[in-house]
Protein backbone atom coordinates (compact mmCIF):
# COMPACT_ATOMS: atom_id res chain seq x y z
CA UNK A 1 0.00 0.00 0.00
CA UNK A 2 1.10 3.04 -1.50
CA UNK A 3 1.20 6.27 0.91
CA UNK A 4 -1.19 8.67 -0.11
CA UNK A 5 -0.53 10.86 -3.34
CA UNK A 6 0.75 13.88 -2.97
CA UNK A 7 -1.46 15.71 -5.58
CA UNK A 8 -4.40 17.96 -4.86
CA UNK A 9 -7.97 16.51 -6.43
CA UNK A 10 -9.53 19.04 -8.47
CA UNK A 11 -12.93 20.03 -7.33
CA UNK A 12 -15.85 17.83 -8.90
CA UNK A 13 -13.26 16.70 -11.28
CA UNK A 14 -14.87 14.85 -14.16
CA UNK A 15 -18.32 16.16 -13.81
CA UNK A 16 -20.48 17.13 -16.39
CA UNK A 17 -23.86 18.84 -14.86
CA UNK A 18 -23.70 16.87 -11.19
CA UNK A 19 -26.72 15.01 -9.63
CA UNK A 20 -28.62 12.30 -9.56
CA UNK A 21 -30.94 11.98 -12.51
CA UNK A 22 -33.11 8.51 -13.21
CA UNK A 23 -31.39 7.49 -16.32
CA UNK A 24 -27.88 7.85 -14.19
CA UNK A 25 -29.93 5.60 -11.86
CA UNK A 26 -30.80 3.09 -14.21
CA UNK A 27 -27.39 2.89 -15.81
CA UNK A 28 -25.59 2.74 -12.15
CA UNK A 29 -27.96 -0.36 -11.26
CA UNK A 30 -27.41 -1.99 -14.76
CA UNK A 31 -23.56 -1.94 -13.79
CA UNK A 32 -24.22 -3.20 -10.35
CA UNK A 33 -26.39 -6.13 -11.98
CA UNK A 34 -23.50 -7.32 -14.53
CA UNK A 35 -20.52 -7.01 -12.30
CA UNK A 36 -21.81 -9.79 -9.72
CA UNK A 37 -20.58 -12.81 -10.85
CA UNK A 38 -23.65 -14.95 -9.17
CA UNK A 39 -26.24 -12.89 -11.08
CA UNK A 40 -24.19 -13.60 -14.17
CA UNK A 41 -24.34 -17.14 -13.72
CA UNK A 42 -28.20 -17.34 -12.36
CA UNK A 43 -29.19 -15.42 -15.82
CA UNK A 44 -27.41 -17.83 -17.82
CA UNK A 45 -28.70 -20.92 -15.99
CA UNK A 46 -32.07 -19.45 -16.51
CA UNK A 47 -31.95 -19.02 -19.83
CA UNK A 48 -30.78 -22.43 -20.28
CA UNK A 49 -33.57 -23.43 -18.25
CA UNK A 50 -35.89 -21.83 -20.54
CA UNK A 51 -34.59 -22.90 -23.97
CA UNK A 52 -33.53 -26.58 -23.39
CA UNK A 53 -36.28 -28.42 -21.79
CA UNK A 54 -38.83 -28.09 -24.17
CA UNK A 55 -36.69 -29.25 -26.91
CA UNK A 56 -35.26 -32.45 -25.03
CA UNK A 57 -38.32 -33.52 -23.79
CA UNK A 58 -39.72 -33.17 -27.33
CA UNK A 59 -37.02 -34.68 -28.66
CA UNK A 60 -37.13 -38.01 -26.16
CA UNK A 61 -40.73 -38.35 -26.90
CA UNK A 62 -40.47 -38.45 -30.32
CA UNK A 63 -37.85 -40.82 -30.17
CA UNK A 64 -40.34 -43.18 -28.31
CA UNK A 65 -43.72 -42.33 -29.93
CA UNK A 66 -44.37 -45.87 -31.09
CA UNK A 67 -44.31 -46.55 -27.31
CA UNK A 68 -46.68 -43.89 -26.16
CA UNK A 69 -50.36 -45.06 -25.29
CA UNK A 70 -52.99 -43.25 -27.74
CA UNK A 71 -53.98 -41.01 -25.13
CA UNK A 72 -50.49 -39.39 -24.15
CA UNK A 73 -50.18 -38.98 -28.32
CA UNK A 74 -53.54 -36.91 -28.52
CA UNK A 75 -52.28 -35.12 -25.51
CA UNK A 76 -49.29 -34.24 -26.55
CA UNK A 77 -49.46 -30.51 -27.07
CA UNK A 78 -46.53 -28.67 -29.30
CA UNK A 79 -47.35 -25.26 -27.96
CA UNK A 80 -47.23 -26.09 -24.15
CA UNK A 81 -44.15 -28.32 -24.51
CA UNK A 82 -42.56 -25.19 -26.16
CA UNK A 83 -42.78 -22.82 -23.82
CA UNK A 84 -42.68 -25.75 -21.24
CA UNK A 85 -39.20 -24.79 -19.84
CA UNK A 86 -40.91 -21.83 -17.85
CA UNK A 87 -41.35 -24.51 -14.84
CA UNK A 88 -37.52 -24.38 -14.41
CA UNK A 89 -36.70 -20.78 -15.68
CA UNK A 90 -39.23 -19.49 -12.63
CA UNK A 91 -36.78 -20.77 -10.18
CA UNK A 92 -34.24 -19.20 -10.90
CA UNK A 93 -35.45 -15.72 -12.24
CA UNK A 94 -37.46 -15.33 -8.74
CA UNK A 95 -34.40 -16.30 -6.60
CA UNK A 96 -32.21 -13.63 -8.50
CA UNK A 97 -34.99 -10.96 -8.17
CA UNK A 98 -35.42 -11.77 -4.58
CA UNK A 99 -31.29 -11.47 -4.11
CA UNK A 100 -30.68 -8.24 -6.26
CA UNK A 101 -31.99 -6.48 -3.49
CA UNK A 102 -31.81 -8.80 -0.66
CA UNK A 103 -28.40 -9.21 -1.01
CA UNK A 104 -27.56 -4.88 -0.75
CA UNK A 105 -29.55 -5.50 2.41
CA UNK A 106 -27.02 -8.48 3.86
CA UNK A 107 -24.39 -6.76 2.64
CA UNK A 108 -24.69 -3.42 3.70
CA UNK A 109 -25.00 -2.25 0.36
CA UNK A 110 -28.22 -0.95 0.58
CA UNK A 111 -26.42 2.27 2.74
CA UNK A 112 -24.06 2.90 0.12
CA UNK A 113 -27.16 2.75 -2.77
CA UNK A 114 -29.26 5.05 -0.54
CA UNK A 115 -26.56 7.59 0.45
CA UNK A 116 -25.78 8.18 -3.17
CA UNK A 117 -29.77 8.49 -4.08
CA UNK A 118 -31.30 9.52 -1.40
CA UNK A 119 -34.61 10.32 -2.08
CA UNK A 120 -34.76 5.76 -2.19
CA UNK A 121 -37.76 5.01 -4.17
CA UNK A 122 -35.58 5.42 -7.67
CA UNK A 123 -33.04 3.20 -6.53
CA UNK A 124 -36.16 0.72 -6.34
CA UNK A 125 -37.43 1.96 -9.59
CA UNK A 126 -34.32 1.56 -11.79
CA UNK A 127 -33.83 -2.29 -9.53
CA UNK A 128 -36.76 -3.06 -11.22
CA UNK A 129 -36.57 -1.81 -14.32
CA UNK A 130 -33.37 -2.64 -15.34
CA UNK A 131 -34.44 -6.32 -14.27
CA UNK A 132 -37.79 -6.23 -15.94
CA UNK A 133 -35.49 -5.45 -19.15
CA UNK A 134 -33.25 -8.48 -18.45
CA UNK A 135 -35.54 -10.90 -17.97
CA UNK A 136 -37.97 -9.24 -21.20
CA UNK A 137 -35.13 -9.77 -23.55
CA UNK A 138 -33.48 -12.88 -22.59
CA UNK A 139 -36.65 -14.69 -21.96
CA UNK A 140 -37.71 -13.38 -25.42
CA UNK A 141 -34.58 -15.07 -26.83
CA UNK A 142 -35.15 -18.22 -25.40
CA UNK A 143 -38.20 -19.15 -25.35
CA UNK A 144 -37.93 -18.19 -29.26
CA UNK A 145 -35.51 -20.93 -29.72
CA UNK A 146 -37.19 -23.10 -26.92
CA UNK A 147 -40.23 -22.83 -29.49
CA UNK A 148 -39.47 -23.33 -32.96
CA UNK A 149 -36.32 -26.22 -32.09
CA UNK A 150 -39.48 -27.71 -30.60
CA UNK A 151 -41.24 -27.63 -33.66
CA UNK A 152 -38.59 -28.62 -35.83
CA UNK A 153 -38.22 -31.73 -33.85
CA UNK A 154 -41.95 -32.62 -33.50
CA UNK A 155 -42.56 -32.22 -37.22
CA UNK A 156 -41.74 -35.54 -37.84
CA UNK A 157 -44.95 -36.74 -36.34
CA UNK A 158 -46.98 -34.16 -38.37
CA UNK A 159 -48.12 -32.34 -34.44
CA UNK A 160 -46.42 -29.01 -34.83
CA UNK A 161 -47.55 -25.90 -34.02
CA UNK A 162 -46.44 -23.27 -36.28
CA UNK A 163 -46.73 -19.55 -34.57
CA UNK A 164 -49.66 -18.05 -36.45
CA UNK A 165 -51.39 -21.27 -34.88
CA UNK A 166 -54.75 -20.51 -32.52
CA UNK A 167 -53.05 -19.77 -29.59
CA UNK A 168 -49.66 -19.99 -30.11
CA UNK A 169 -48.67 -16.31 -30.34
CA UNK A 170 -50.28 -15.75 -27.14
CA UNK A 171 -48.70 -17.96 -25.33
CA UNK A 172 -45.26 -17.28 -26.55
CA UNK A 173 -45.98 -13.52 -25.70
CA UNK A 174 -47.78 -14.78 -22.48
CA UNK A 175 -44.68 -16.87 -21.69
CA UNK A 176 -42.29 -14.15 -22.06
CA UNK A 177 -44.31 -11.63 -19.94
CA UNK A 178 -45.11 -14.24 -16.95
CA UNK A 179 -41.29 -14.22 -16.17
CA UNK A 180 -40.63 -10.87 -16.60
CA UNK A 181 -43.17 -10.14 -14.05
CA UNK A 182 -42.78 -13.01 -11.86
CA UNK A 183 -38.96 -11.37 -11.52
CA UNK A 184 -40.58 -7.95 -10.77
CA UNK A 185 -42.59 -9.21 -8.12
CA UNK A 186 -39.83 -11.40 -6.48
CA UNK A 187 -37.91 -7.77 -6.35
CA UNK A 188 -40.76 -6.29 -4.59
CA UNK A 189 -40.46 -9.47 -2.34
CA UNK A 190 -36.84 -8.80 -1.73
CA UNK A 191 -37.20 -5.02 -1.03
CA UNK A 192 -40.27 -5.88 1.30
CA UNK A 193 -38.28 -8.60 3.55
CA UNK A 194 -34.67 -7.28 3.38
CA UNK A 195 -33.88 -10.83 3.84
CA UNK A 196 -32.54 -13.16 1.13
CA UNK A 197 -33.27 -16.16 3.26
CA UNK A 198 -36.70 -14.55 3.97
CA UNK A 199 -37.56 -13.39 0.74
CA UNK A 200 -36.83 -16.69 -1.13
CA UNK A 201 -39.09 -18.17 1.54
CA UNK A 202 -42.04 -15.91 0.84
CA UNK A 203 -41.34 -16.08 -3.37
CA UNK A 204 -41.25 -20.11 -2.84
CA UNK A 205 -44.48 -20.39 -0.37
CA UNK A 206 -46.42 -17.60 -2.58
CA UNK A 207 -45.69 -19.34 -5.61
CA UNK A 208 -45.52 -23.09 -5.12
CA UNK A 209 -46.52 -24.21 -1.56
CA UNK A 210 -50.39 -22.14 -1.62
CA UNK A 211 -51.39 -24.88 -4.33
CA UNK A 212 -50.54 -27.76 -2.01
CA UNK A 213 -52.07 -26.05 0.75
CA UNK A 214 -55.64 -25.52 -1.25
CA UNK A 215 -55.36 -29.29 -2.22
CA UNK A 216 -55.71 -30.68 1.53
CA UNK A 217 -59.15 -28.11 1.24
CA UNK A 218 -62.43 -29.61 0.14
CA UNK A 219 -62.50 -29.96 -3.54
CA UNK A 220 -65.42 -26.87 -4.03
CA UNK A 221 -63.74 -24.55 -1.80
CA UNK A 222 -60.25 -25.81 -3.38
CA UNK A 223 -61.95 -25.28 -6.78
CA UNK A 224 -63.32 -22.01 -5.95
CA UNK A 225 -60.05 -20.73 -4.69
CA UNK A 226 -57.67 -22.04 -7.17
CA UNK A 227 -57.69 -20.29 -10.39
CA UNK A 228 -56.54 -16.93 -7.74
CA UNK A 229 -53.86 -17.79 -6.57
CA UNK A 230 -50.66 -16.21 -8.07
CA UNK A 231 -49.17 -18.92 -10.12
CA UNK A 232 -52.19 -20.40 -11.47
CA UNK A 233 -53.38 -16.85 -12.28
CA UNK A 234 -49.90 -16.09 -13.59
CA UNK A 235 -49.43 -19.11 -16.08
CA UNK A 236 -52.72 -19.49 -17.69
CA UNK A 237 -51.88 -16.68 -20.60
CA UNK A 238 -48.60 -18.81 -20.77
CA UNK A 239 -51.30 -22.32 -21.13
CA UNK A 240 -52.15 -23.47 -24.44
CA UNK A 241 -53.99 -26.89 -23.13
CA UNK A 242 -55.78 -26.45 -19.42
CA UNK A 243 -55.88 -29.78 -17.61
CA UNK A 244 -59.32 -29.26 -15.71
CA UNK A 245 -62.06 -26.04 -16.42
CA UNK A 246 -61.13 -24.29 -13.36
CA UNK A 247 -59.09 -21.40 -14.50
CA UNK A 248 -59.63 -17.79 -15.55
CA UNK A 249 -59.21 -16.38 -18.67
CA UNK A 250 -55.38 -15.94 -20.23
CA UNK A 251 -55.07 -12.09 -20.07
CA UNK A 252 -57.97 -11.75 -17.41
CA UNK A 253 -55.62 -14.13 -14.17
CA UNK A 254 -52.51 -12.43 -16.55
CA UNK A 255 -54.26 -8.79 -15.34
CA UNK A 256 -54.69 -10.78 -12.02
CA UNK A 257 -51.28 -11.70 -11.70
CA UNK A 258 -49.85 -8.02 -12.68
CA UNK A 259 -52.26 -6.94 -9.65
CA UNK A 260 -49.94 -9.13 -7.05
CA UNK A 261 -47.06 -7.76 -8.41
CA UNK A 262 -48.00 -4.28 -7.93
CA UNK A 263 -49.59 -4.11 -4.16
CA UNK A 264 -45.93 -6.24 -3.43
CA UNK A 265 -44.00 -3.27 -5.08
CA UNK A 266 -46.02 -0.77 -2.98
CA UNK A 267 -45.17 -2.50 -0.07
CA UNK A 268 -41.77 -2.74 -0.93
CA UNK A 269 -41.85 0.95 -2.07
CA UNK A 270 -43.78 2.20 1.25
CA UNK A 271 -41.01 -0.38 3.41
CA UNK A 272 -38.15 1.41 1.65
CA UNK A 273 -39.59 4.72 2.35
CA UNK A 274 -40.39 4.45 6.07
CA UNK A 275 -37.70 2.03 7.43
CA UNK A 276 -34.40 3.05 8.54
CA UNK A 277 -31.40 1.35 6.49
CA UNK B 1 -21.87 22.80 7.44
CA UNK B 2 -23.98 19.97 9.34
CA UNK B 3 -26.68 21.51 11.55
CA UNK B 4 -27.81 18.91 14.13
CA UNK B 5 -30.73 20.54 15.94
CA UNK B 6 -32.82 18.65 18.83
CA UNK B 7 -32.18 15.22 17.55
CA UNK B 8 -33.70 12.35 19.46
CA UNK B 9 -33.35 8.92 17.78
CA UNK B 10 -35.51 6.36 20.14
CA UNK B 11 -35.06 2.10 18.82
CA UNK B 12 -38.08 0.59 20.30
CA UNK B 13 -37.22 1.04 24.50
CA UNK B 14 -33.85 1.85 23.33
CA UNK B 15 -32.80 5.56 23.52
CA UNK B 16 -29.75 5.93 21.61
CA UNK B 17 -29.74 9.80 20.75
CA UNK B 18 -31.43 12.22 23.32
CA UNK B 19 -32.13 15.71 22.35
CA UNK B 20 -28.97 16.15 20.44
CA UNK B 21 -27.73 19.49 19.01
CA UNK B 22 -24.52 20.88 17.79
CA UNK B 23 -22.95 22.42 14.90
CA UNK B 24 -20.10 20.96 12.58
CA UNK B 25 -18.53 24.49 11.43
CA UNK B 26 -16.77 24.55 7.79
CA UNK B 27 -13.51 24.32 7.30
CA UNK B 28 -11.58 22.95 10.25
CA UNK B 29 -12.07 19.27 11.96
CA UNK B 30 -14.39 18.63 13.97
CA UNK B 31 -14.10 15.36 16.60
CA UNK B 32 -17.33 13.48 17.67
CA UNK B 33 -15.83 11.87 20.82
CA UNK B 34 -17.93 9.53 23.08
CA UNK B 35 -17.63 6.30 24.90
CA UNK B 36 -18.95 3.22 22.89
CA UNK B 37 -23.04 2.98 22.49
CA UNK B 38 -22.90 6.77 23.32
CA UNK B 39 -25.22 7.40 20.04
CA UNK B 40 -22.35 8.38 17.52
CA UNK B 41 -22.98 6.33 14.40
CA UNK B 42 -26.43 6.74 14.86
CA UNK B 43 -26.56 10.32 14.75
CA UNK B 44 -24.04 10.04 11.80
CA UNK B 45 -26.74 7.45 10.08
CA UNK B 46 -29.49 10.29 10.76
CA UNK B 47 -27.20 12.95 9.31
CA UNK B 48 -27.23 11.24 6.27
CA UNK B 49 -30.62 10.36 6.27
CA UNK B 50 -29.99 6.83 6.58
CA UNK B 51 -32.24 6.54 9.97
CA UNK B 52 -35.15 8.77 10.47
CA UNK B 53 -35.01 11.01 13.94
CA UNK B 54 -37.78 10.31 16.11
CA UNK B 55 -37.62 13.97 16.83
CA UNK B 56 -35.83 16.81 15.67
CA UNK B 57 -33.41 17.14 12.62
CA UNK B 58 -29.90 17.25 10.92
CA UNK B 59 -29.38 19.20 7.53
CA UNK B 60 -26.15 19.68 5.91
CA UNK B 61 -25.60 22.90 3.96
CA UNK B 62 -28.98 23.83 5.15
CA UNK B 63 -31.00 20.92 3.72
CA UNK B 64 -32.17 17.45 5.40
CA UNK B 65 -29.35 14.90 3.53
CA UNK B 66 -32.45 13.32 1.91
CA UNK B 67 -33.01 16.78 -0.55
CA UNK B 68 -29.55 16.55 -1.78
CA UNK B 69 -29.79 16.71 -5.31
CA UNK B 70 -26.11 15.86 -5.71
CA UNK B 71 -25.14 14.56 -2.18
CA UNK B 72 -21.87 12.41 -3.05
CA UNK B 73 -20.47 16.09 -4.33
CA UNK B 74 -21.77 17.55 -0.90
CA UNK B 75 -20.59 15.35 1.55
CA UNK B 76 -19.10 11.76 1.50
CA UNK B 77 -19.27 9.38 3.97
CA UNK B 78 -17.79 6.34 5.56
CA UNK B 79 -19.67 4.38 7.92
CA UNK B 80 -18.22 2.06 10.69
CA UNK B 81 -20.67 -0.73 9.04
CA UNK B 82 -18.99 -1.92 6.03
CA UNK B 83 -21.44 -0.54 2.84
CA UNK B 84 -19.82 -2.66 -0.06
CA UNK B 85 -21.52 -5.58 -1.82
CA UNK B 86 -18.42 -8.89 -1.10
CA UNK B 87 -19.13 -9.77 -4.22
CA UNK B 88 -18.30 -6.66 -6.14
CA UNK B 89 -14.79 -5.81 -6.92
CA UNK B 90 -13.44 -2.20 -5.97
CA UNK B 91 -13.78 -0.83 -9.25
CA UNK B 92 -17.32 -1.75 -10.00
CA UNK B 93 -18.57 -0.79 -6.49
CA UNK B 94 -17.52 2.98 -6.93
CA UNK B 95 -18.22 2.96 -10.42
CA UNK B 96 -21.56 1.97 -9.75
CA UNK B 97 -22.02 4.48 -7.26
CA UNK B 98 -20.29 7.19 -9.88
CA UNK B 99 -22.59 6.47 -12.47
CA UNK B 100 -25.70 7.91 -9.92
CA UNK B 101 -24.02 11.29 -10.31
CA UNK B 102 -22.74 10.81 -13.89
CA UNK B 103 -19.25 11.05 -12.43
CA UNK B 104 -16.73 9.25 -14.97
CA UNK B 105 -14.68 6.84 -14.97
CA UNK B 106 -11.47 8.18 -14.73
CA UNK B 107 -12.16 10.21 -11.42
CA UNK B 108 -13.29 6.29 -10.32
CA UNK B 109 -9.68 5.47 -11.43
CA UNK B 110 -8.20 8.86 -9.93
CA UNK B 111 -9.84 8.07 -6.24
CA UNK B 112 -8.95 4.46 -6.44
CA UNK B 113 -5.43 5.29 -7.07
CA UNK B 114 -5.23 7.97 -4.17
CA UNK B 115 -6.31 5.45 -1.82
CA UNK B 116 -3.75 2.92 -2.46
CA UNK B 117 -5.56 0.16 -4.21
CA UNK B 118 -5.58 0.31 -7.22
CA UNK B 119 -3.18 -3.34 -7.62
CA UNK B 120 -6.48 -4.73 -6.05
CA UNK B 121 -9.25 -2.97 -7.95
CA UNK B 122 -10.81 -5.70 -10.10
CA UNK B 123 -10.59 -7.96 -7.01
CA UNK B 124 -14.07 -8.70 -4.77
CA UNK B 125 -14.07 -6.48 -1.65
CA UNK B 126 -14.97 -9.59 -0.29
CA UNK B 127 -11.58 -10.52 -0.16
CA UNK B 128 -10.12 -7.63 0.80
CA UNK B 129 -8.69 -7.09 4.78
CA UNK B 130 -9.59 -4.82 7.21
CA UNK B 131 -7.41 -2.01 5.99
CA UNK B 132 -8.41 -2.28 2.51
CA UNK B 133 -12.42 -2.10 2.97
CA UNK B 134 -11.62 1.29 5.13
CA UNK B 135 -9.70 2.39 2.17
CA UNK B 136 -12.14 1.64 -0.46
CA UNK B 137 -14.52 3.10 1.96
CA UNK B 138 -12.67 6.04 1.56
CA UNK B 139 -12.50 6.19 -2.06
CA UNK B 140 -16.34 6.07 -2.25
CA UNK B 141 -16.53 9.05 0.28
CA UNK B 142 -14.13 11.30 -1.81
CA UNK B 143 -15.73 10.04 -5.06
CA UNK B 144 -17.75 13.02 -5.66
CA UNK B 145 -14.68 15.22 -4.10
CA UNK B 146 -16.97 16.57 -1.44
CA UNK B 147 -16.55 19.54 0.44
CA UNK B 148 -17.57 17.41 3.82
CA UNK B 149 -16.48 14.51 4.86
CA UNK B 150 -18.25 12.05 7.72
CA UNK B 151 -15.36 9.38 9.23
CA UNK B 152 -17.04 7.25 11.59
CA UNK B 153 -14.49 5.36 13.91
CA UNK B 154 -12.16 5.28 10.67
CA UNK B 155 -8.90 3.75 12.65
CA UNK B 156 -10.75 1.29 14.03
CA UNK B 157 -9.41 -2.30 13.78
CA UNK B 158 -6.94 -0.81 11.42
CA UNK B 159 -3.45 -1.91 12.04
CA UNK B 160 -0.15 1.17 12.93
CA UNK B 161 0.44 1.88 9.54
CA UNK B 162 -3.69 1.97 8.52
CA UNK B 163 -3.52 4.45 11.32
CA UNK B 164 -1.15 6.42 10.22
CA UNK B 165 -2.37 6.83 6.46
CA UNK B 166 -5.63 7.62 7.95
CA UNK B 167 -4.20 10.49 10.23
CA UNK B 168 -1.95 11.78 6.76
CA UNK B 169 -5.05 11.60 5.08
CA UNK B 170 -7.15 13.65 7.89
CA UNK B 171 -4.41 16.70 7.54
CA UNK B 172 -4.96 16.52 3.90
CA UNK B 173 -8.20 17.17 3.94
CA UNK B 174 -7.83 19.73 6.30
CA UNK B 175 -5.21 21.40 4.66
CA UNK B 176 -7.63 21.04 1.45
CA UNK B 177 -10.13 23.09 3.53
CA UNK B 178 -12.63 20.31 3.71
CA UNK B 179 -15.13 20.36 6.52
CA UNK B 180 -14.76 17.29 8.65
CA UNK B 181 -16.22 14.88 10.80
CA UNK B 182 -14.64 12.46 12.61
CA UNK B 183 -16.06 10.51 15.48
CA UNK B 184 -13.22 8.28 17.70
CA UNK B 185 -13.54 6.53 20.87
CA UNK B 186 -10.25 7.50 21.78
CA UNK B 187 -8.98 11.17 22.61
CA UNK B 188 -5.77 11.19 21.81
CA UNK B 189 -6.53 10.34 18.08
CA UNK B 190 -8.55 13.46 18.07
CA UNK B 191 -6.26 15.93 19.74
CA UNK B 192 -3.85 15.08 17.11
CA UNK B 193 -6.46 16.25 13.80
CA UNK B 194 -9.36 18.09 15.46
CA UNK B 195 -9.60 21.44 16.03
CA UNK B 196 -12.87 20.76 17.45
CA UNK B 197 -14.92 18.77 19.57
CA UNK B 198 -18.25 17.49 20.27
CA UNK B 199 -18.38 15.33 23.15
CA UNK B 200 -21.55 12.85 23.67
CA UNK B 201 -22.30 10.18 26.40
CA UNK B 202 -25.50 8.41 26.47
CA UNK B 203 -26.92 10.32 23.61
CA UNK B 204 -26.29 13.32 25.40
CA UNK B 205 -23.93 16.34 24.48
CA UNK B 206 -21.09 16.69 27.23
CA UNK B 207 -19.58 19.23 26.32
CA UNK B 208 -19.11 21.48 22.70
CA UNK B 209 -15.92 23.01 23.09
CA UNK B 210 -12.35 23.09 21.24
CA UNK B 211 -9.02 20.81 22.12
CA UNK B 212 -6.88 23.62 23.62
CA UNK B 213 -9.85 24.28 25.96
CA UNK B 214 -9.61 20.48 26.85
CA UNK B 215 -5.45 20.64 27.04
CA UNK B 216 -6.29 23.40 29.36
CA UNK B 217 -8.42 22.00 31.13
CA UNK B 218 -6.10 19.02 31.45
CA UNK B 219 -3.11 21.47 32.57
CA UNK B 220 -5.48 23.13 35.52
CA UNK B 221 -5.44 19.29 36.99
CA UNK B 222 -1.93 19.36 36.42
CA UNK B 223 -0.19 18.76 39.77
CA UNK B 224 3.87 18.68 40.75
CA UNK B 225 5.05 15.94 43.13
CA UNK B 226 7.65 17.10 45.67
CA UNK B 227 10.57 15.85 47.93
CA UNK B 228 11.94 17.81 50.44
CA UNK B 229 14.29 17.32 53.36
CA UNK B 230 11.94 19.50 55.29
CA UNK B 231 8.44 18.23 53.73
CA UNK B 232 5.95 19.92 56.85
CA UNK B 233 7.85 23.67 56.53
CA UNK B 234 7.33 23.50 52.87
CA UNK B 235 4.19 22.38 52.67
CA UNK B 236 3.37 25.03 54.98
CA UNK B 237 5.20 28.17 52.82
CA UNK B 238 3.64 26.73 49.66
CA UNK B 239 0.03 26.83 51.05
CA UNK B 240 -2.01 30.17 49.69
CA UNK B 241 -4.66 31.02 47.59
CA UNK B 242 -6.00 28.33 44.97
CA UNK B 243 -3.20 26.46 45.98
CA UNK B 244 -3.68 22.82 47.35
CA UNK B 245 -0.97 20.54 48.80
CA UNK B 246 -1.69 17.34 50.06
CA UNK B 247 0.50 14.17 51.44
CA UNK B 248 1.43 11.64 48.89
CA UNK B 249 3.09 8.31 48.93
CA UNK B 250 6.41 8.08 50.43
CA UNK B 251 6.55 11.14 52.28
CA UNK B 252 6.08 13.86 49.18
CA UNK B 253 3.67 16.28 48.82
CA UNK B 254 1.36 17.03 45.72
CA UNK B 255 0.90 20.39 44.76
CA UNK B 256 -1.50 21.34 42.57
CA UNK B 257 -2.11 25.11 41.92
CA UNK B 258 1.30 26.41 41.62
CA UNK B 259 4.13 25.28 38.90
CA UNK B 260 7.74 23.62 39.08
CA UNK B 261 9.55 26.91 39.05
CA UNK B 262 7.26 28.77 41.65
CA UNK B 263 7.93 25.90 44.30
CA UNK B 264 11.69 25.87 43.35
CA UNK B 265 12.07 29.42 44.05
CA UNK B 266 9.67 29.21 47.50
CA UNK B 267 11.86 26.53 48.38
CA UNK B 268 15.28 28.20 47.63
CA UNK B 269 13.67 31.72 49.68
CA UNK B 270 13.26 29.43 52.69
CA UNK B 271 16.16 28.01 52.42
CA UNK B 272 14.74 23.97 52.35
CA UNK B 273 16.67 21.31 50.01
CA UNK B 274 14.32 19.49 47.52
CA UNK B 275 14.68 15.66 46.39
CA UNK B 276 12.52 15.87 43.94
CA UNK B 277 10.58 17.88 41.70
CA UNK B 278 8.51 16.69 39.39
CA UNK B 279 5.54 18.34 36.91
CA UNK B 280 2.76 15.36 36.79
CA UNK B 281 0.42 16.55 33.80
CA UNK B 282 -3.11 15.03 33.45
CA UNK B 283 -3.30 13.75 29.69
CA UNK B 284 -5.69 14.31 27.17
CA UNK B 285 -7.04 10.39 28.03
CA UNK B 286 -7.66 11.46 31.48
CA UNK B 287 -9.42 15.04 30.71
CA UNK B 288 -11.71 13.22 28.43
CA UNK B 289 -12.40 10.35 31.18
CA UNK B 290 -13.17 13.21 33.68
CA UNK B 291 -15.89 14.14 31.08
CA UNK B 292 -17.58 11.20 29.75
CA UNK B 293 -17.15 9.60 33.30
CA UNK B 294 -20.49 10.88 34.92
CA UNK B 295 -22.17 9.49 31.89
CA UNK B 296 -20.45 6.06 31.58
CA UNK B 297 -21.44 5.85 35.64
CA UNK B 298 -24.80 6.93 34.64
CA UNK B 299 -25.24 4.32 31.90
CA UNK B 300 -24.14 1.22 34.29
CA UNK B 301 -27.02 2.75 37.07
CA UNK B 302 -29.60 3.29 34.27
CA UNK B 303 -28.74 -0.38 33.42
CA UNK B 304 -29.52 -1.63 37.06
CA UNK B 305 -32.09 0.81 37.13
CA UNK B 306 -33.66 -0.81 34.12
CA UNK B 307 -33.73 -3.99 35.64
CA UNK B 308 -35.53 -2.96 38.28
CA UNK B 309 -38.13 -1.50 36.44
CA UNK B 310 -38.31 -4.79 34.22
CA UNK B 311 -38.80 -6.82 37.49
CA UNK B 312 -41.35 -4.82 39.00
CA UNK B 313 -43.21 -5.29 35.44
CA UNK B 314 -43.06 -8.92 35.79
CA UNK B 315 -44.62 -8.84 39.33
Amino acid sequence: MSALAPTVVPRRAGVTVPGVTFPRVVLSEWTKLWSLRSTRWVLLVSFIAMAAPGPIISAVQMGRWAHLTLHDRVTFDSIDAGVGGWHLAQLGIGVLGVLIISGEYSTGMIRSSLMAVPRRLPVLAAKVLVYAGVTLVLMLIATLISYFVTQAIVTEHHIQHGISAPGALRVVIGNILFLTVLGTMCVGLGAWVRNSAGGIAAFVGLIFVLSGLIDILPANIGNAVMPYLPLNAGTGVATHHFDNSHHLSPWGGFALFCGYALIILLGAAITLMRRDA
Amino acid sequence: MIDVEHVTKRYGDRLAVDDLSFQVKPGIVTGFLGPNGAGKSTTMRVILGLDAPTSGRATVNGKSYRDLTAPLHEIGALLEARAIHTGRSAYNHLLGMAQTHGINRSRVSEVIDLVGLTEVAHQRAGSFSLGMGQRLGIAAALLGDPSTVILDEPGNGLDPEGILWIRNLLKRLAMEGKTVFLSSHLMSEMAQTAEHLVVVGRGRLIADTTVAEIVEQASREAMVVVHASQAEELARALSGDGVTVEAGLDGGLEVRGLSAPDIGAIALREQIVLHELTPQRASLEQAFMSLTGSSVEYRTGAASRDAGDELAVAA
